[in-house]
């Protein structure tokens, strides 16, 4: 992952510790051992508003930002997409194994009983 | 006439064949050469559907598909098109009803292709974002990001520039450190092969007939093979047994933190995963280099049959 990458994962995790919206400043301070400049924080705000996981709303001359969802909700997102539960998405990733039914898996936890007991 | 009556020959043909092709046994021995025989397969009955009505359609041109869509195409930027004359008649209706079939046909897949590759770009858009955010990499699990939710998950995340491995920490609970090896050994080959190209025509056509059983079903056969290509990929560098072990150990984990439903395995069919460890556990004999040679070159002659039927000017 990229160095913008990472400043996003940054500030995101200051905007998910914190429980209320937080100015551009008050991001930066709490960054401050990264020695960011004004701007670029702004810009990383801006870059994540663009892609919709954070939210602004302006109080008075300045924007205040929160994270649109908790980060449990993205992470969630992330594996609905993955184990393939949401119906015509599963062209966009190749997950290992698709989920599967009751039965199933009850033959699978067999078959690997065959195959486990020689071990021990 | 000739040519109408050969392509549609051809696309019953097709139809046929990718039905035995499914029941077929050698398809496990050689997924490589079977993808590439249902690619030609799907490809060519499309086109000879398309052709065999285009050729009953543009006959009275007498020039062929080819030929006959050239001059359709003259005479619609030159006068009032032909065929309207034409439809006056009984005989003359159904042409121009096949015409507008084939045109209809042909904006329909062509659109489900186009409308499938701009879903798929956006979902991993997306998916790419937010990964970027809740990710994290681990020092011991180099070429993946791991994703911190207990229920067992690992998928590749295809793209020319951002692609990436990820696995769960549900994952990395149940699987010990060869089996992960194997898992991201597997899903660097979808990568590497770009499997997710294959497949999207399949899927496109799944999303341009919903609900078609024979369609469905296809596409889950040719997605088994992909899947088996990407296992071959990795047993050149890790052992069958630990690829089949972490199939054993995700298909039992996971099931207990997902709601099951979602895969559509009709009744009395072999579950996708039951089949790939039995193939890993007893390796049958890979295809014979003739046999391989053989399907290859039957794949080769059907297209070119069917393109060189849009030429035939009978």
């Amino acid at each position: 992952m990229n160095r913008l990458g990472d400043l996003e994962r940054a500030v995101m995790d200051v905007l998910w510790q914190r429980n209320e919206p937080l100015t551009v400043r008050e991001v930066g301070r709490a960054l401050a051992d990264r020695d960011l400049a004004h701007t670029t924080v702004m810009t990383v705000l801006d870059r994540l508003a663009k892609k919709g996981v954070v939210a602004r709303a302006r109080e008075g001359r300045a924007w205040r930002y929160r994270p649109a969802a908790s980060r449990e909700n993205y992470v969630s997102e992330l594996m609905f997409d993955a184990l393939g539960q949401t119906g015509d998405r599963d062209a966009a990733l190749a997950a290992f194994v698709r989920s599967m039914s009751g039965n199933e898996a009850e033959a699978l936890r067999r078959a690997l009983a065959e195959i486990d007991e020689p071990r021990t | 006439m000739v040519s109408a009556a050969l392509l549609t020959t051809i696309a019953v043909g097709c139809c046929i064949a990718a039905a035995r092709l499914r029941r077929a046994e050698w398809p496990v021995r050689g997924p490589y050469v079977a993808v590439i025989a249902w690619q030609a397969l799907g490809l060519a009955w499309g086109i000879s559907t398309i052709g065999a009505l285009l050729a009953f359609g543009l006959a009275p041109y007498g020039q062929g598909v080819f030929g006959g869509l050239i001059a359709l195409a003259g005479d619609a930027l030159s006068h009032d098109l032909y065929l309207s004359e034409l439809a006056g008649t009984p005989f003359g209706a159904s042409q121009v009803a096949a015409v507008v079939l084939a045109f209809g046909l042909t904006l329909v897949l062509f659109c489900g292709l186009v409308a499938s590759f701009v879903q798929v770009v956006r979902v991993r858009r997306r998916h790419h974002d937010l990964l970027e955010l809740v990710s994290r990499a681990d020092p011991e699990v180099p070429g993946a990001r791991i994703l911190d939710h207990p229920a067992a998950a690992a998928y590749c995340l295809p793209g020319v520039l951002r692609s990436q491995v990820v696995i769960s920490a549900g994952a990395l609970e149940v699987l010990d450190s060869s089996e992960l090896a194997a898992v991201i050994a597997h899903e660097h080959a979808h990568l590497r092969q770009r499997h997710d190209l294959v497949l999207l025509p399949f899927s496109s056509l799944k999303r341009a007939f919903p609900r078609v059983r024979v369609v469905e079903t296809y596409y889950s056969a040719v997605a088994l093979l992909i899947e088996m290509c990407a296992d071959d990929q990795a047993r050149r560098e890790r052992s069958a047994k630990e690829l089949a072990m972490a199939l054993l150990r995700f298909g039992t984990k996971g099931s207990a933190a997902v709601p099951a439903g979602a895969l559509a395995v009709t009744a009395g069919d072999q579950p996708d995963v039951v089949t790939r460890v039995s193939r890993l556990l007893n390796p049958a004999e890979a295809l014979s280099r003739p046999a391989a040679a053989g399907v290859l070159l039957a794949a080769l002659t059907l297209m070119s049959t069917t393109l060189a039927l849009w030429h035939l000017p009978m």
